[in-house]
């Protein structure tokens, strides 16, 4: 055995395996496999697709996003925000037009609403990267040798292998019986 | 047969959004091949031409620094002209791609999927050119910054009761959110170049712009979620922007100005003139660029039919200022009106009626609204309409004010043109960058409108059916769309009809 084939037998051994990923060519044939590993017990599995593929979340037992939330209190930020600022200003430099009060907080509603929805958009921005775990410039599951195709045509699923089932040899053939291409471990 | 005719709706079924045999595969290659095709000379010589308008552009721009506001035409009585002109033209614009892509959205309209994209980057190039006007007609530019609230060495504050304040606020936020919207929806798209990309600049670049997407579902879920609320946000702000633009006007006295109806009636010419300006780009882009089976015949007709019901709105606005102006009983007002239709700048109203009121009507007729030369005809038209009437509504209330001694005949000086002129130019290069650099079509979002991508599509039930017979299927199938993909052209009476009984094979 020469030394560059030894090393890289020893680099493979001590890799973790991130779990198995394989891949379908239709988005039934994914639902279908995640309600099957979501019955099966499995918790920590994914589905990688191309666009978003409607109802898979039920399919898969997952809870509803917290996007809702986070703009909501982003948006409640830049109403008070707006209502600071005008405050504020009109108090520290008042400017008396048509004889209105400093603080006349009808002619300040466009300012209120616009930072209102300046503050949730960025709320929604930064939140859903946030949530994702992104930016990630590189992913386990990026080590597919087909996995250029869940971008493309192609419907992945992951089961990870910190699922408590997981099992590399039962865990594949399910996958298999489900009708998973390409079934393959790849490693952290 | 024309290709229009076939794709007539049938009573009772929807015309298919995407047309010839399209596998998931073959919506990547026809949009991502435009990106990743070699440079066109066609293409180089657009971007000359449009960067030699851009330095038009800058030219003017530069004598208007060095020099002041005294190049413009401007006088004491018409003291805003091509300048405000062209700020409202260059908004009104953009506003039809945050409409596509938000209004249309939460309507659930799927048409919406493939234009939507450049829909959007129309929007944010048509901030920019607009945001040039603000700018520069302060005159000293380097003091632009006391339009924001930032504290001073003088320890003042901009006016918050003054509309032109509430415009700082609106344009920056309408400008953020659409950027912000447009590259959540590049993310995906930007994986998929990624994941296809031959050199390794390209992919390292292409990586760090898509943040690493990599599909997750449970990213999809956050993803679409928040896809949902960007929507939601920017369908009432798309409204407030030009409602806080027509405050400018309204909230003066100046007759002409001074009108309730000031708020719907800018929204709806806002989404008419940027209606236009996307059936003009995307007649010319789909037949550059071969995507004549993505966005389709039914695509173009649904936008002439909002621009036909925009522009009928526009005529009732048009004439209900006649009725208050008599109705209301305002010496005043009823001169301004009657001086638009009459008076020395009549020549400019009656422009606008024929554009913006009278052209549009053509798009009753079907055969009109299905023909493309007809329809990009039109759509030039009111976009040249839609000038005029900011033009109208500002200079013709400024020339004959309150006193007949500054009563005064504005014409624009050879900067005022060569401003607006540029202000193309870098509309122009943008999109031309855009259209080169950047997917045109919405990838992943074509994709999720087939009906390939409904889960329960092919087969009823999911359970009872053979993982081979479906395999096979999909080779055939884009063994098919690799033939069609060949020759792009092809999408005549046969692509058509079969991706019809395509489309029916799936649903039964």
């Amino acid at each position: 055995m020469d030394k560059a084939h030894r090393h890289e037998e020893l680099e493979e051994e001590s890799a973790k395996p991130f779990g198995l990923m394989g891949y379908f060519l239709t988005p039934g044939e994914l639902m279908h496999a995640c309600e099957k590993l979501k019955n099966a017990g499995y918790k920590h599995f994914d589905a990688q697709t191309p666009f978003p593929v409607h109802g898979l979340e039920k399919a898969m037992g997952l809870p509803p996003s917290k996007m809702p939330w986070i703009v909501l209190s982003c948006g409640a930020t830049g109403l008070l925000s707006a209502i600071a600022l005008t405050w504020f200003v009109s108090v520290d430099y008042p400017l008396v037009i048509s004889g209105k009060p400093s603080f006349s907080w009808q002619a300040y509603i466009p300012i209120m609403f616009e930072l209102t929805v300046l503050f949730s958009a960025f709320g929604a921005f930064f939140g859903m990267w946030g949530i994702n775990r992104l930016p990630m410039f590189y992913h386990p599951s990026m080590k597919h040798p087909s996995f250029p195709r869940a971008t493309d045509d192609a419907f992945f699923v992951t089961v990870e292998a910190k699922d408590p089932k997981y099992d590399a040899s039962k865990t594949k053939k399910l996958l298999e019986e489900l009708g998973a291409r390409e079934i393959v471990e790849v490693t952290e | 047969m024309t290709t229009a005719a076939l794709q007539e709706d049938t009573p009772g079924k929807r015309a298919p959004l995407v047309l010839g045999h399209r596998d998931f595969n073959a919506v990547t290659e026809t949009v991502a091949g435009i990106v990743e095709k070699k440079t066109t000379p066609t293409w180089l010589v657009l971007l000359g031409v449009a960067m030699s308008v851009l330095l038009i552009l800058l030219g003017s721009l530069g004598k208007l620094v060095a020099d002041g506001l005294g190049i413009w035409g401007l006088n004491n009585t018409v003291f805003w002209a091509w300048d405000i002109t062209g700020f409202v033209f260059w908004i009104g614009i953009g506003h039809a791609g945050t409409l596509i892509s938000a209004i249309l959205f939460l309507f659930r309209q799927k048409w919406r999927t493939s234009i939507n994209r450049a829909a959007e980057a129309m929007t944010i190039f048509a901030v920019m050119s607009a945001a040039i006007y603000p700018v520069f007609h302060v005159g000293r530019v380097w003091f632009a910054y006391w339009l924001f609230p930032i504290p001073n060495q003088m320890s003042m504050w901009p006016n918050f009761k003054s509309p032109l304040l509430w415009d700082v606020f609106a344009i920056s936020t309408y400008a953020t959110v659409s950027i912000l919207f447009w590259y959540v929806g590049l993310v995906p798209d930007l994986a998929t170049l990624r994941d296809r990309a031959k050199t390794k600049v390209r992919s390292i670049v292409l990586g760090i712009f898509s943040l690493g997407w990599r599909g997750s579902h449970k990213n999809w879920l956050n993803y679409e979620k928040t896809y949902l609320i960007l929507a939601g946000l920017s369908t009432p702000l798309v409204l407030s922007v030009h409602t806080i633009v027509s405050f400018d006007f309204a909230v003066s006295i100046m007759p002409g100005w001074h009108t309730t109806i000031f708020p719907p009636y800018f929204v709806a010419g806002a989404i008419f003139s940027g209606f236009a300006m996307v059936v003009s780009l995307m007649v010319l882009a789909r037949k550059a660029y071969g995507l004549e089976g993505l966005i389709t015949i039914k695509h173009l007709e649904n936008m002439n039919k909002i621009i036909l019901l925009t522009g009928t709105m526009v005529g009732y606005a048009y004439a209900i200022e006649y009725f208050i102006a008599w109705y209301g009983g305002n010496e005043y007002e009823r001169f301004a009106f009657i001086n638009r239709a009459f008076g020395p700048y009549k020549w400019a109203y009656w422009t606008m009626w024929s554009c913006n009121v009278f052209s549009p009507q053509l798009f009753w007729f079907k055969r009109i609204r299905t023909s493309i030369p007809a329809m990009f005809v039109i759509s030039i038209f009111v976009n040249i309409g839609m000038w005029f009437e900011r033009f109208v509504i500002i200079v013709t209330s400024l020339h004959r004010d309150f006193i007949p001694s500054s009563w005064t005949y504005f014409r624009p000086s050879l900067f005022d043109i060569s401003t607006f002129l540029g202000s193309f130019g870098l509309f122009f290069t943008l999109f031309l960058l855009f259209l080169r650099f950047l997917p045109a079509v919405a990838i992943s979002e074509v994709k999720g409108v087939m009906p390939q991508a409904d889960p329960h599509a092919g087969h009823g039930g999911h359970d009872d059916h053979g993982h081979d017979a479906h395999d096979d299927h999909h080779e055939e199938a884009s063994a098919k769309a690799d033939e069609s993909n060949e020759d792009e052209g092809d999408e005549g009476e046969e692509a058509s009809n079969d991706s019809e009984k395509d489309e029916e094979e799936s649903r039964g």
